[in-house]
C-alpha cells in the first residue's frame, strides 16, 4: 500500500515537472520565453492547467457508444500505472520484485493498446477513429525492435528482474543474493582480465558492460518515441491532420487522465530504458584508487542514505533522458506513414535481430 | 477468495461474450476474460504463463480481433452483430468439446500431485524466483523438437503472410 501511494505520488510528480519541461523546452528552443506568469518563471502553470482541466465539464458526445467511452481512460491508466509496479526505485525500495519483470512491462504496455482502441471506436468519430488506428499500427509495430532491444539486454544480464539487473551495474552487485561471487569485467571480457566488479560506477553500466547495447539503447529509446507517440513519431495525434487523434472527444476530467496517462507512459518507458541500459539506480562515479567516489554516493543499502541516493541517480538520468525526448520534438519533423513503417521494419528490426545474436555472442566471452 | 473473484469475473465475462451479439462488445468482454485468466494462472504459481498469456492473447490476437472488427465494417451508426447460424453443427461440437474436457479433468488425479499435497501456502518455487529457469531448461532438452517444429511452422506462417500480403501486380 506504502509502495502504491509512494509510486503514485511519484509519477503525479514528474509528470508535473515533465509537463512544465515540456513548455518551457519548446518555448526556449522556439526563442520564446514560455509561460512566465502563474508563480515564478511559470512554474504553477502545469497545476493551473490541471485545475482547469478538472472544472470544464465533462461531455460525452450523444452518439457515443457511452460505457467503451467512459472506461477507456480508465483503462489507458491502469495499463500504464501497473507499468510502475516492476520499477526499483532505489536498492531494497521496488514495488513489486517479480522476477520476470521486464516480460511483464513489455506485456501491460501492450494493454494500453486495447484502451487506445476503446477510445478511437468509442468517440464515433471519423478523427478519433483514425488516429485510433494509426497508433495501434504504430505501437504493434515498434513494439517488435523495443522487445528485440530489451532482449540482447536481458540476454547480457541473465534475468528478467528489473532489481537483479540494476544491481548488476553498480559497485554493490554483490550484495544481491543470488549473485554474492559474479565479477564484471571490463567491457564483458574476461579476457582482459581487468576486474571492475569494485570500480563501479559508469565502468559497469550496461552500455559499458557490452558496448554493442549503445546501440542496442538507440533502436530501444527510437521504438519507445513511437510507442508513445512521440514526435517525430506522432501521426496518430497530428495536430494539423488529425486535430488530435484518439482523444479528440474528450474533455475535463477524461481529457485530464488521458493526458496524465500519455506522459506517465513517456517516464515509464525512460525509467525502462535508464534501467536496462544506463546503470539504473547506480552512480555513475567509480572508484578510482583511494578515492571511494562509487561508494560515497551509492549510500548504505537499505537506509535513507541508500534509498535518497538511488532515487536521485535514477530520477536524474530519467529527466535527461525526458529531455532528449522533448529535444527530439522540435528538432525532427514528423514522419509519413510509409517511412515510419520502412524504419521499422527495415532498419530498427534487421539491426534490432543482429543485436540478439551479437548478445548472445558476448555472454559467452564473459564467463 | 481471490480464486473465486477470477473465477467469477471469467466465467461471467466468457458467459456475455458468447450471448451478446454486439461483436465489439463480445471482444471486449473476451478482454476480460483473458485478465482472469491470467490472474488464475499467477494463483498457480504460473507467473511466466500468465503474463505469456497477456503478451500473446491480449497484446496479439485480441488486437487483431479488434482491429478486423473495426477496419471490416462500420455500417454507419450501427455496431457489427452476429446472427446465430449453424445450430445444429455448434452445439454438437461444443458438447463434444465438453464430453472431452469433462472426461480429462475426472481422469486427472489432481489429489496425487505433489505440490497439491503438500499444501497450498507450501514453498512451490523452492529457491528459484520465477518459473522461466526451469522452462527455458525443459525447452532445450526434453522438447527441443516440438519446440524447433514450431519455430518452423510460425516461419512457413510467416513467408506464407508475406506472400499473400504481396502486390501481385508486378508478376
Amino acid at each position: 500500500m506504502l509502495a502504491f501511494v509512494l509510486t503514485l505520488s511519484l509519477m503525479l510528480l514528474i509528470v508535473v515537472v515533465v509537463v512544465y519541461a515540456e513548455r518551457k523546452v519548446a518555448a526556449f528552443m522556439q526563442d520564446r520565453l514560455g509561460p512566465t506568469e502563474a508563480g515564478p518563471y511559470g512554474t504553477l502553470q502545469p497545476l493551473l492547467d490541471v485545475l482547469k482541466l478538472l472544472q470544464k465539464e465533462d461531455i460525452i458526445p450523444s452518439a457515443a457508444d457511452k460505457k467503451l467511452f467512459a472506461i477507456a481512460p480508465v483503462l489507458i491508466f491502469v495499463a500504464v500505472f501497473a507499468g510502475f509496479a516492476v520499477i526499483p526505485l532505489s536498492p531494497g525500495l521496488v514495488p513489486a520484485g517479480i522476477g520476470i519483470g521486464v516480460f511483464y512491462f513489455l506485456a501491460i504496455v501492450s494493454l494500453d493498446v486495447i484502451g487506445l482502441l476503446m477510445a478511437g471506436w468509442g468517440s464515433n468519430n471519423k478523427y478519433a477513429m483514425l488516429g485510433a488506428m494509426r497508433s495501434v499500427a504504430q505501437i504493434v509495430s515498434y513494439e517488435i525492435p523495443a522487445g528485440l532491444a530489451i532482449l540482447s539486454a536481458v540476454m547480457i544480464c541473465q534475468s528478467l528482474d528489473f532489481q537483479e539487473i540494476s544491481y548488476q551495474q553498480g559497485a554493490i552487485m554483490n550484495l544481491f543474493p543470488g549473485l554474492e561471487y559474479d565479477t564484471n569485467w571490463l567491457f564483458g571480457i574476461e579476457a582482459l582480465g581487468i576486474n571492475t566488479t569494485a570500480v563501479g560506477g559508469i565502468t559497469t553500466w550496461n552500455i559499458f558492460r557490452a558496448p554493442f547495447l549503445l546501440v542496442a539503447f538507440v533502436v530501444y529509446f527510437i521504438a519507445s518515441l513511437a510507442e508513445c507517440n512521440r514526435a517525430p513519431f506522432d501521426i496518430p495525434e497530428a495536430e494539423s491532420e488529425l486535430v488530435a487523434g484518439f482523444h479528440v472527444e474528450y474533455s475535463g476530467f477524461r481529457f485530464a487522465v488521458f493526458f496524465l496517462a500519455e506522459y506517465a507512459m513517456m517516464v515509464l518507458v525512460c525509467l525502462v530504458a535508464v534501467i536496462l541500459f544506463l546503470g539504473s539506480w547506480n552512480t555513475p562515479l567509480s572508484n578510482i584508487g583511494p578515492f571511494k567516489l562509487a561508494y560515497l554516493t551509492t549510500g548504505t543499502v537499505g537506509e535513507l542514505s541508500g534509498i535518497l541516493w538511488g532515487a536521485f541517480w535514477l530520477i536524474s538520468k530519467t529527466l535527461v533522458l525526458l529531455f532528449v525526448q522533448l529535444w527530439a520534438r522540435w528538432t525532427y519533423p514528423r514522419l509519413r506513414v510509409d517511412q515510419l513503417m520502412h524504419l521499422c521494419w527495415k532498419v530498427l528490426t534487421p539491426v534490432a535481430l543482429g543485436l540478439v545474436l551479437l548478445a548472445g555472442i558476448w555472454r559467452l566471452l564473459m564467463v | 477468495m481471490l480464486f473465486y473473484i477470477f473465477a467469477a469475473l471469467a466465467v461471467l465475462s466468457g458467459a456475455y461474450m458468447v450471448l451478446t451479439r454486439n461483436l465489439l462488445y463480445a471482444g471486449f468482454s473476451l478482454l476480460v476474460t483473458l485478465l482472469s485468466l491470467a490472474g488464475i494462472y499467477v494463483l498457480l504459481f504460473a507467473d511466466f504463463v500468465a503474463v505469456l498469456q497477456l503478451m500473446v492473447y491480449v497484446g496479439g490476437v485480441l488486437v487483431l480481433i479488434l482491429f478486423g472488427i473495426m477496419l471490416s465494417s462500420r455500417v454507419h451508426d450501427k455496431s457489427v452483430l452476429s446472427e446465430s447460424v449453424n445450430k445444429g453443427w455448434g452445439i454438437i461440437i461444443s458438447l463434444l468439446i465438453f464430453i472431452g474436457l469433462a472426461y480429462t479433468i475426472t481422469r486427472a488425479s489432481f489429489s496425487s500431485l505433489a505440490w497439491i499435497r503438500t499444501g497450498a501456502y507450501a514453498d512451490v518455487l523452492g529457491y528459484q524466483k520465477s518459473t522461466v529457469q526451469s522452462i527455458g531448461i525443459k525447452l532445450m532438452t526434453d522438447f527441443v523438437l516440438p519446440f524447433e517444429v514450431a519455430s518452423l511452422l510460425l516461419l512457413i506462417a510467416l513467408m506464407g503472410a508475406a506472400y499473400i500480403a504481396t502486390d501481385k501486380q508486378n508478376v
